[in-house]
């Protein structure tokens, strides 16, 4: 299974609706969507990480790259998910404390901190 | 003797071929289906680790996989073993402490590092997170080294009344 990557806008934010899985051959795909992304301008960032089915830490380090990037410009990178396996992968690196994870995407665009 | 053995070149494509041999493999040895997830991700972890080390370091060994289902537990090997390896203990130093103790202290995810950091760095960071991903998932990880880097061996019980 390999990875697919769909973006859509919801008002300022950016959707990126990741499905399949994120691994080290994959994750390089996101990473260019995300810096692609950025460079664009799209600086809030939500992503809907239902469709996930598997996730390693090269998916993660892609992730907190992505953070770092909008951060320089004062921007959000959220997460949806709502999937136990997914989700224990985060606490064990300790990154629920890093990113925001919310349950839907609608959750996610409200959001404002 | 192993229950099965695995070589890849050392390519990143390859990762997912050996996630799915150990699952396949642990399942039949009678690793818990609940369990099974932890050892995919945690066999995916140990590859994409080799992976990088033997790219980065210019080695042009495949990377070895040794499944083996004892009379209790199923273990796992990831890396290549050089002779001496055989006989030294673990380097306990370099394998952070098996799951319960604060996890989150392995692993830094945000590093001070400007935002443009390079891709080195990057990798260099998720590498670290994939040892503190393993050692967050497996009780019973130990870290050999190896001729051609770390050899991480990892294992699991058979006996289900064990796992709870």
């Amino acid at each position: 299974m390999d990875l697919s990557l769909s973006t859509r806008t919801v008002g300022d934010r950016t959707v990126v609706e990741v499905g399949g899985e994120i691994d080290v051959y994959t994750a390089p795909k996101l990473r260019e969507q995300l810096v692609e992304l950025v460079n664009d301008g799209s600086y809030h960032l939500v992503v809907d990480m239902e469709g996930v089915d598997f996730l390693d830490s090269t998916g993660l380090g892609v992730l907190v790259g992505g953070l770092k990037r909008v951060r320089a410009h004062e921007g959000s990178l959220r997460l949806v998910c709502n999937q136990e396996r997914i989700l224990k992968i985060f606490r064990i690196t300790g990154l629920t404390k890093v990113f925001p994870i919310h349950t839907s995407v609608d959750e996610a665009v409200a959001a404002t901190d | 003797m192993p229950t099965v053995e695995l070589l890849f070149s050392a390519l990143p494509e390859h990762v997912r071929t050996a996630r799915l041999v150990a699952a396949a493999v642990a399942r039949r040895a009678g690793v818990d289906e609940a369990v099974l997830d932890e050892v995919r991700l945690a066999v995916g972890e140990a590859c994409s680790r080799a992976v990088g080390l033997y790219r980065s370091s210019g080695a042009d060994r495949p990377v070895r996989v040794v499944l083996t289902e004892e009379e209790k537990k199923f273990s796992i090997e990831v890396g290549d073993k050089s002779p001496e390896a055989e006989d030294r203990p673990a380097d306990a130093a370099s394998v952070p402490s098996a799951r319960g103790d604060s996890p989150a202290e392995h692993s830094e995810p945000l590093p001070d590092g400007s935002p443009s950091s390079s891709d080195s760095s990057e990798a260099e960071d998720e590498g670290q997170m994939g040892l503190a991903v393993i050692s967050g998932l497996v009780d019973d990880v130990e870290v050999f080294s190896g001729e051609y880097g770390d050899v991480i061996r990892m294992s699991w019980p058979l006996n289900p009344a064990a796992l709870s």
